[in-house]
């Protein structure tokens, strides 16, 4: 039995007069990963940013059954949303322990007393961290930003992670190990959004997808059968081919 | 100059950078966390010293209007921004939280100032009504211009110290006053005798410093301040308001500025208008540290105490053009050994 | 039509105030010299986005430099203002030289240290008379004629004022001023059609000081005497007061906020010490109040406001008998750009390793890659934007690897932005007449006075051109923030080819951009090939760049993948694991 966890209504984004989201509509389940993905410039990180409240945004969106309208960012991740952006906005400066605790500052405010337990949780899920705990993030190679990002995250115990191009310029190794620990955060109960340039793989771990162009969606489905649709095959799963 | 001399101007030095020293580490956090060039943090220095002068005398200190002034404005700007965004229900709540601490507080003062109450209480009387007015600035004149350019931000400090002096005008007249030291003691140590003050001023100093060490690298509040400095859009997607940390900061800004007041009020004479150029040289040294580095800028107040001390002694009638004018060599030296980049708006 | 008549009401008001009672015509006066410094706050703060509090202190510079030669040594007071404007200039560029590279907080910081500097040595110095100042300045003499006369002394004032209104608005309408306008965004786009960023703040800067200074120099010889108090910091604050209220984006909000300055500051210091029964400068405190607010409700100030009820302004058309000067295109297939072993490292993040590709003439080549591969890393290595760790780049005969942006354009390398950097107030037209800077060599000088106009024609004729290759000539004259993201890129396009380039660089010219728009672009590229011209363009849309290029170069972490014909890089295998990856 499948419940609404976030439900996204019509949602429209401009860039001062250019509209960049023209009434995209999109719903996660609880305790399930959806993908979206997309060629450059579709809105993929725009949607993502549109929904922490990064950007403003026209339509509705409703998390854990509240409208987030005027909610700012904080207040949106004390609620349990959170998102890890492209840019990863890392503290470059901290040690990795200060930017995982730093992960867990909403958590911190309300008197949480289970931080520094989720924080050997984390180094459990990502040892190469343990290892680092003291070095500034600024010093750490990409699929270790990566993982710190995530892990930061992972710190304020979200209910919807929305995770914008995990895989972007890591190796393929790092890229599946990242892949495979999104894949297993299921488990923990943790609902994923997700957003890729690697399409095949964002499909084969995620449950649900959606094609999103030129700000709109433009199809949708289980993740297996978008990944047998012959135009997703055709535009986004091999390289060129006819006309689109 | 003989060596006696020397230790007389040096010791006048340290006492100084101390002070400016405490106003450059609280410049330099306003301008990481909230992009303000926060021209009014020598205003804060003035209404210290002002206002314990006045508890001193028995009177109820100017400030105290302010206060309730600000507060008030506060409070009707937090109604019709919680109106517009339909959250009425906040209302009562925000109100209580809003008016009820400076009320309280300029209650206690109307209670307690005719009653000449030992120093301690002066200090916390005045760092009650002092503190409280750096979040209040904060909410009433910088809050809703978070989003601005900082250029727009330093025309709206520009503003506030104006309107800030003015008040203090208003407040206290043009008359300075000369608080009475904290302690008669002489401490002689060889040829050369540290005053009380001084010794007051150093441990108070180095106690802050050094409490404000441990808050930026031990606490959680503290990283998160820094982490808002670092990067504010990183700060902000782990649930850190920049509401909270500005509003932290300021009142971090207006402590500092309270406290280095009461520290200075026995040295010098403080007028209303005293804390401005006090504040500036606090700028000097941090400008020194980049508007970042906390030791560099601690070594720049360090500068500014040393070359204000001794140009008093050669040059007397120059010795604020000499700390001024050292901004430009500092500059220069600043902008050999930075690398190139640009503020995009 | 509206706009005129309120221009003739202004000056027939300007002309009639001498008839005023005396306390108008030095009120007049007053506001006039203070226009003055406000117009070249306006020029600073408004238009370039940087500011000074140090503009009361070069009028003071000027006032005294001008009071003392002329007292002491009793030059003629044109001479003292020959001196008087060097020696701002000087210290104007010497301030600009050290902090303009910096942040834009430290120029600010700066001038409030040299302001009070100045003002203390005004009250210190013993030759310029401490606080008492100097007195029984000389009179301003014109053939012959003693300027005594307080009405004539207003008429040169306003006549001053306009002609500084007048060459700050041609100013702004030549090739410097729209890359001056262009600074507020940043540097990095007009260096990269040849202009130094630099040198265009320090100008800025001094002319804004050297107007100041002007005032000053009046003020002197219309007082007769100075003193240092009008020349303290407080009345630099002032200044950008003035500008802030008046509205600090319009040379008419400088006149506006120096007018509403003036009067109430005059209003309140008599109204003010009386009702507080206490003597001092309380109107600081309603200034004070006044700019929070206006700072947060009204930004662009009173102007703004009137700006709104007129009508439009009215489009100079685009009309120009001659036509600027187009360079030959190399002949086909001559190297072009060579790049050479070129590698990026952020210290230990290396974003590009030892890559190596050329670009022949009249070729159009993709760099193509996943995201992050490195791909505008490679683009502004090339470009100067960013300096290279390792490898060299050479460009026709040159080597340009190690050269700054501005240098690298003059030789004929014109590029796009991935992030779009138009100016979004200014029009289309006028942002893509941005990309001619190098091709006419107009100085500020010459714009001032209007010299240019012959020359600017051409540069909006070519533009016009442009415009009308890539399909916006109906949207010459709207702003380009109006334009969607799309077309935006295509303006980009429009001002690259402006600069009349060898190579253009594009930089994901194609995203956002319809099915449709995109063969439109794919058929203008074409063209330009036709023409000679090459191009080197990222993109991401495959089947947009399979039909066009000549040449393909891949990019993965960094590094070259692959390197050869479309059909080539289609079925190469270590491309297609690259681009499908999988788990």
């Amino acid at each position: 039995m499948s419940e609404r966890l976030l439900t996204v209504n019509e949602l429209h984004v401009s860039y001062g007069k250019v509209e960049a989201l023209f009434g995209a509509s999109l719903v996660v389940d609880r305790g399930t990963i959806v993908s979206v993905i997309g060629p450059n410039g579709a809105g993929k990180s725009t949607l993502l940013n549109a929904l922490m409240g990064v950007l403003p945004s026209r339509g509705t969106v409703v998390f854990n059954g509240r409208d987030m309208a005027k909610i700012t960012i904080e207040n949106r991740v004390t609620q349990g949303l959170c998102l890890v952006p492209e840019t990863r906005e890392l503290f470059a400066q901290m040690t990795v322990e200060d930017n995982l605790m730093l992960g867990a500052f909403t958590r911190y405010r309300k008197g949480d007393k289970g931080i520094r337990a989720s924080l050997l949780e984390i180094f459990k899920l990502f040892p190469r961290l343990e290892q680092r705990r003291t070095q500034f993030a600024g010093s750490l190679s990409g699929g270790e930003r990566q993982m710190l990002a995530l892990g930061r995250a992972l710190m304020s115990k979200p209910t919807l992670l929305m995770l914008d191009e995990p895989s972007l310029g890591l190796a393929p190794l790092i890229v599946k190990e990242i892949l495979h620990t999104i894949s297993d955060l299921r488990s923990t109960g943790v609902s994923i959004l997700l957003i890729e340039q690697n399409a095949r793989a964002a499909l084969q771990i995620s449950d649900y997808g959606y094609v999103l162009e030129n700000g709109e969606i433009a199809l949708e489905g289980p993740s297996a059968e978008l990944a047998d649709n012959p135009r997703v095959i055709e535009s986004y799963l091999g390289i060129g081919g006819g006309d689109r | 100059m003989d060596f006696s001399i020397l230790l007389i101007l040096s010791q006048d030095a340290v006492t100084n950078s101390a002070i400016y020293a405490l106003l450059a580490m609280a410049l330099i956090l306003v301008f990481g966390v909230t992009r303000v060039v926060f021209i009014p943090q020598g205003e804060f220095v003035s209404y210290g010293a002002l206002t314990i002068a006045s508890l001193q005398l028995g009177a109820i200190p100017g400030t105290v209007w302010l206060l309730i002034i600000l507060a008030c404005l506060a409070a009707v700007m937090e109604t019709a921004r919680l109106l517009s965004s339909g959250a009425g229900r906040q209302l009562p709540k925000a109100l209580v939280v809003t008016l009820g601490p400076p009320l309280a507080i300029a209650a206690l003062v109307k209670l307690c100032a005719p009653l000449h109450l030992p120093l301690g209480w002066q200090v916390l009387l005045t760092m009650l009504i002092v503190i409280p007015m750096g979040p209040l600035i904060y909410r009433v004149a910088f809050r809703p211009l978070a989003d601005a350019s900082p250029l727009v931000l330093l025309i709206a400090a520009v503003a506030v110290h104006f309107v800030l002096v003015g008040l203090g005008l208003l407040f206290f007249g043009a008359e300075g006053v000369r608080t009475p030291p904290f302690s008669d003691a002489q401490l002689t140590i060889g040829t050369l005798a540290v005053s009380g003050q001084s010794l007051c001023v150093y441990a108070t100093s180095f106690l802050f410093l050094a409490l404000l060490a441990w808050f930026f690298n031990k606490t959680l509040y503290g990283k998160a301040l820094r982490a808002v400095a670092f990067n504010r859009n990183g700060a902000r997607l782990v649930g850190i308001s920049p509401h909270l940390s500005g509003t932290v900061t300021f009142a971090l800004a207006s402590f500092i500025g309270c406290l280095s007041g009461i520290l200075i009020g026995p040295i010098t004479t403080i007028y209303y208008d005293s804390g401005f150029l006090i504040g500036l040289k606090g700028f000097v040294g941090a400008i020194v540290g980049g508007l970042a580095s906390y030791p560099l800028a601690a070594a720049g107040a360090l500068m500014v105490g040393f070359s204000e001390s001794f140009s008093s002694f050669w040059l007397s009638g120059y010795k604020d053009v000499v700390v001024f004018t050292m901004i430009i060599p500092v500059l220069l030296w600043r902008s050999l050994s930075s690398v190139h980049y640009e503020e995009e708006e | 039509m509206i706009r005129r008549v309120g221009t003739i009401t202004f000056l027939l008001i300007l002309l009639l105030v001498p008839l005023l009672p005396p306390f108008y015509l030095t009120m007049g006066s007053y506001i006039g010299l203070y226009s003055m410094v406000a117009i070249g706050m306006v020029l600073l703060t408004g238009v370039a986005g940087l500011t000074s509090f140090g503009q009361a202190a070069f009028m003071g510079l000027g006032a005294y430099t001008s009071a003392l030669l002329t007292t002491h040594l009793a030059w003629s007071p044109w001479l003292t203002l020959l001196i008087a404007v060097a020696l701002t200039m000087l210290i104007a560029f010497i301030l600009g030289a050290i902090t303009l590279r910096m942040g834009g907080h430290y120029l600010p910081l700066a001038t409030i240290a040299w302001g009070i500097s100045l003002y203390f040595l005004f009250g210190t110095i013993p030759l310029l008379g401490g606080s008492t100042g100097i007195s029984d300045v000389a009179a301003l003499r014109l053939f012959g004629w003693e300027l005594r006369d307080e009405r004539v002394y207003y008429y040169l004032i306003w006549a001053v004022c306009l002609a500084a209104l007048w060459i700050s608005t041609n100013l702004l309408d030549s090739r410097e001023g729209r890359a001056i306008r262009a600074l507020k965004g940043g540097v990095s786009m007009v260096e990269a059609f040849g202009a130094s960023g630099l040198r265009l703040k320090n100008i800025v800067f001094i002319y804004s000081a050297v107007l100041a200074c002007l005032a000053g120099w009046l003020y002197a010889h219309m007082q007769r005497f100075v003193n240092p108090s009008p020349f303290g910091l407080n009345q630099g604050i002032e200044f950008l007061f003035m500008i802030t209220i008046g509205g600090p984006f319009s040379f008419w909000g400088a006149l506006t906020g120096a007018t509403v300055i003036t009067l109430l500051k005059t209003v309140l210091q008599g109204i003010l010490p009386k009702l507080i029964s206490q003597s001092g400068n309380f109107e600081i405190i309603v200034f004070g109040v006044m700019i929070v607010i206006v700072l947060q409700w009204m930004r662009g100030g009173i102007w703004a406001l009137v700006e709104k009820l007129l009508p439009p302004k009215e489009h100079r058309p685009v009309i120009s008998s001659s036509h600027l000067e187009t360079r030959t295109q190399p002949p086909h297939g001559t190297p072009l750009l060579k790049v050479e072993a070129v590698t990026k490292a952020y210290g230990g993040l290396i974003a590009v390793k030892n890559m190596s590709f050329e670009v022949s003439s009249g070729e159009i080549v993709g760099l193509i890659g996943p995201n992050g591969a490195g791909k505008s890393t490679m683009f502004n290595l090339i470009s100067g934007e960013i300096p290279r760790t390792a490898g060299s780049v050479h460009f026709g005969s040159h080597t340009i690897s190690g050269l700054p942006p501005a240098q690298i354009a003059r030789r004929g390398l014109s590029r796009t932005f991935q992030h779009v950097r138009l100016i979004p107030g200014m029009t289309t037209l006028e942002n893509v007449m941005i990309g001619a800077y190098l091709r006419t060599g107009d100085g500020i000088i010459a714009a001032g006075l209007k010299l240019n106009r012959a020359s600017d024609d051409r540069v909006r004729a070519e533009a016009a051109k442009q415009l009308r290759r890539v399909g916006l000539e109906e949207s010459m004259f709207v702003p380009a923030g109006s334009l969607s993201l799309g077309n935006q890129r295509i303006v980009e396009i429009a001002r690259a080819l402006c600069a009349d380039p060898l190579l253009l660089l594009l930089d994901e010219p194609a995203a956002g951009l319809r099915h449709l728009e995109k063969k439109e672009l794919a058929r203008l590229l074409s063209d330009l090939r036709k023409e000679g011209l090459s191009v080197l363009i990222v993109e991401h849309d495959m089947d947009f760049l399979m039909n066009l290029v000549d040449r393909i170069v891949v990019m993965e972490f960094g590094e070259k993948l692959a390197e050869g014909l479309p059909q080539e890089i289609r079925s190469n295998p270590a491309v297609l694991e690259a681009y499908l990856g999988g788990v």
